[in-house]
């Protein structure tokens, strides 16, 4: 996907049943809800909704600065009496909780879905959270697809329901709803009477007093909800013949409990929270025994236990990441002490890993290639491709936890730092978009506490890491239209960095970027460096002609490899004992020119110029930009 | 094709790396699946697969498909479009199913590096390992076309004569996504399925003999 790429949302009249994702499922039913404004900060698995939401014209759309701004744009419409809607992935809703615990005793007026979705097994994220968790710290209703389908029935369900009892509803998604594509029947938009925002402030200002009013209705509210959960059309008691093991089951791990156990009694809770706990009750009468089968928290099964129910759960299944069949399938024949079902197919064979790397000519590689020739320094990094900088070949980031953090951990890294450590350079790494999420504060925090602190801002204009979206740094809307820009120079200035300490410096430039970082580092106050040029995905970047290797040239020394470009191939390997005795390992290279787009990095260490344009005519083949071979149809 | 499987769903594995078209291809394949009136189901084990990393998409399709994944062991066919990645998942494959594979190698800085040495042998050490594996380089299909990325729709036609359908419902899938682009490109496209198509079934002549 390229920069500022709104997915072309599927046509608005079309046959009845799509091959969508569960992200694209989702957005057709926000659309068909009528809904009128939708925000979100990308984040995967979650990104594709707005994406898809901002190709329908009759829907406001938005990227946020962050997940919170996202969730109270999307309560300040549903305020004012709009279907709203807002998406986020799991780590999005720490962020904006602020806004949902107090949103939940106002209410809503319009209907204000928030799709949360949860990297289950962690493909792309730094933790594993199970959102589920703020259903009952809200006291908002859940709920919970199984499959594209779902995802779009239960957004119009959602809908429905936030209006009904006037509350926030939150659909829970995780990553194997979002990015599994099948087949979904599909309605029409209709379009629904704003009501427009009515004055109340005993509703909508929610100082103490109004506050406490509201709590005793949160809760009514949650009865009623409860009582609701018991004759919801979302919950499904599927009857089996084998009822040795009845399972209730939520959300995806519904899918892999009917296909492991096809003639087991199953309860599908859809409608979540509040539990239908009579239901269920009813339902494990009719089991020998009950199983819950849960991703990823055992939520479920502590509250049945709770109520006094006998009911297995994580104590036979694993506490972390999906629960397919071949989890489940073994762990229920333990429980009933039956022989274990036979492992089929064999063992993997072993693979060098194939770690996720950065981009042929991303400007993120002269930076951590600098950054390796530190000595003596501590680097506080942050979220987004540039956290790929802690490993091969740069080893050159130190710390990662969350969006912004990188600012914090410095100015902490920097007051806490023991006396042995005295002359230790502090560096903070940090993207454009991540600064503008949660790291302005932090530097802030570290201009006005006096921390000594060198910042690298690296400014690639786009949300690299999830596919090149736009943000405020980019000069461009969700619809790739123009927007303002932030001046991020002129941004650190007002946070209160000395002018003097503010520089930019090209990120292809490394002699001007090494002694800049060298000089700022020596500096015992607050500095920022700017790096200023573009993610290589976007259109925004530009590809120059090709490099390549003079194989008579190539001396080996191996010292281009360690920029880090997965453009350099090694063609053979040495071993020779120098004038000194020292034994050195040589490297040859070559430079796949199809890949290669130019940007010079892998000249500068080069010493015996080796390296030089290649002539373009002469290539045998079209020269693919973006990737290494073969590449993507359109 | 193998026989189907007892849930008479069709399990099809596509691997690569990111950036190769593994999930474009994978979607044409759904897409066809579809056109014959399957129930179909595609995902991916993605991560962060736009830096370069592992790419795994699973596709299952038959009268009714539940859960969208794989397991392991129950592959009806394996389509690798790249030599290592191939080998990685083998594990995946039931053990009368069929791996394609592109023998091109995509070699991750990792190795460059020295800190990983690359299989010596893919195809050889699946081989002894009892898999059937009809390999071919379609890479150097795809260079001889004039374009790389004509690379997945090779893959495409090397897997079109081992789906429980006609070669040819596959192929419109692919040419219907080029139908807006020049005659040109929807002609590369054609040419590149055949070619692919040939390369699979000279590849399966050269397992039979070396069996």
């Amino acid at each position: 996907m390229t920069a500022a790429a709104v997915m072309s949302a599927p046509p608005t009249t079309a046959p009845s049943r799509l091959l969508m994702s569960g992200n694209e499922a989702v957005a057709r039913a926000v659309w068909e809800a009528g809904v009128r404004v939708a925000a979100a900060y990308p984040g995967t698995p979650a990104t594709e909704m707005l994406e898809c939401v901002a190709g329908y014209r009759e829907i406001y759309a938005e990227w946020s600065v962050n997940e919170k701004v996202s969730l109270e744009v999307a309560f300040g419409a549903a305020m004012a009496g709009s279907r709203s809607f807002c998406a986020m992935k799991h780590v999005g809703m720490n962020v904006a909780s602020d806004a949902l615990m107090t949103m939940t005793l106002t209410g809503v007026a319009g209907g204000l879905v928030i799709a949360i979705a949860d990297d289950v097994g962690l493909s792309s994220s730094q933790n594993e959270q199970d959102s589920r968790f703020w259903g009952r710290f809200a006291h908002v209703p859940v709920l919970e697809p199984a499959d594209s389908q779902e995802a779009h029935d239960f957004t119009l369900a959602a809908f429905a329901l936030s209006e009904r009892f006037e509350t926030p509803v939150i659909l829970r998604l995780t990553t194997r709803i979002c990015h599994v594509k099948g087949l979904v029947s599909v309605g029409e938009r209709s379009e629904r009477p704003v009501a427009g925002f009515t004055k109340d402030v005993g509703r909508w200002v929610m100082v103490p007093s109004a506050a406490g009013r509201r709590l005793p209705l949160m809760f009514d509210r949650e009865r009623r909800l409860r009582a609701e959960a018991e004759i919801s059309e979302l919950n499904i008691v599927e009857p089996g013949s084998d009822r040795r093991v009845g399972f209730v089951a939520s959300g995806p791990a519904y899918m892999h409990v009917r296909e492991s156990f096809p003639n087991a009694p199953v309860f599908k809770l859809g409608f979540s929270f509040p539990l239908p706990f009579d239901s269920l009750r009813q339902f494990a009468s009719q089991c020998d025994r009950l199983v819950v089968v849960e991703e990823v928290e055992p939520l479920i099964e502590t509250e049945l236990k709770a109520q006094g129910m006998h009911v297995s759960g994580k104590d036979i299944l694993p506490l972390s990441g999906e629960l397919s069949p071949q989890v489940l399938k073994p762990a229920v024949a333990r429980l009933l002490g039956e022989a274990l079902p036979e492992l089929a197919g064999t063992a993997p064979m072993p693979v060098f890993p194939r770690p996720p790397t950065m981009c042929v000519a991303c400007p993120h590689l002269g930076v951590y290639y600098t950054l390796s020739q530190l000595r003596n320094v501590t680097i506080s990094g942050d979220i987004g491709c540039y956290t790929l900088g802690f490993g091969q070949p740069w080893n050159a980031l130190d710390a990662c936890i969350s969006m912004g953090a990188s600012m914090g951990m410095a100015l902490g890294l920097d007051k806490g730092r023991s006396d042995a450590e005295k002359d230790k350079k502090i560096v903070a790494v940090i993207g454009d978009s991540t600064f503008l999420h949660m790291g302005m504060q932090g530097l802030l925090d570290i201009v006005y506490n006096r921390g000594n602190v060198t910042v690298l801002l690296l400014d690639n204009r786009a949300v690299g890491m999830t596919g090149g979206q736009d943000n405020p740094g980019s000069g461009r809307d969700i619809h790739g239209s123009d927007a303002p820009r932030i001046d991020f120079a002129r941004l650190v200035k007002a946070l209160g960095v000395r002018e003097e300490r503010v520089h930019v410096v090209n990120a292809y430039e490394l002699p001007v970027l090494l002694r800049t970082l060298r000089d700022e580092t020596r500096i015992p106050e607050p500095s920022v460096i700017i790096t200023s040029q573009p993610c290589v995905l976007i259109k925004d970047y530009h590809a120059l002609k090709p490099f390549t290797v003079v194989e008579s040239k190539c001396t080996g020394c191996g010292n281009c490899i360690d920029v880090g470009c997965p453009a350099i191939h090694v063609t053979r390997r040495d071993r020779v004992k120098k004038a000194s005795g020292k034994e050195v390992d040589l490297a040859f290279v070559r430079i796949e020119s199809t890949a290669c787009t130019g940007c010079g990095l892998c000249l500068k260490p080069c010493a015996p110029d080796a390296i030089v344009p290649v002539d373009t005519l002469a290539m045998p083949i079209k020269v693919v930009r973006k990737s290494a071979a073969l590449a993507q149809t359109p | 094709m193998p026989e189907t499987n007892k849930f008479d769903t069709t399990n099809i594995l596509v691997v690569g790396t990111g950036g190769q078209g593994v999930m474009t291809a994978t979607e044409i394949l759904a897409e066809a699946a579809i056109a014959l009136g399957h129930d179909v189901k595609k995902t991916e084990v993605a991560g962060m697969a736009q830096r370069g990393g592992v790419v795994s998409s699973h596709l299952r399709f038959g009268t009714k498909v539940l859960s969208p994944q794989i397991t392991p062991g129950s592959a009806d066919v394996l389509l690798g479009f790249e030599a290592a990645e191939a080998m990685r998942w083998r594990h995946m494959l039931r053990p009368d199913g069929l791996v394609l594979m592109n023998t091109g190698r995509l070699v991750p800085p990792v190795v460059e590096l020295g800190l990983y040495d690359y299989p010596d042998d893919p195809v050889a050490t699946m081989r002894a390992a009892g898999t059937r594996v009809f390999a071919f380089d379609a890479s150097a299909i795809a260079s001889e076309l004039g374009d790389l990325r004509l690379g997945n729709t090779v893959m495409l036609g090397a897997i079109a004569d081992h789906l429980p359908f006609p070669a040819e419902v596959l192929e419109s899938c692919i040419l219907k996504r080029f139908a807006r682009k020049k005659a040109e490109i929807v002609e590369l496209n054609r040419q590149a399925f055949a070619a692919g198509r040939m390369a699979a079934q000279e590849a399966a002549k050269t397992a039979a003999e070396a069996a």
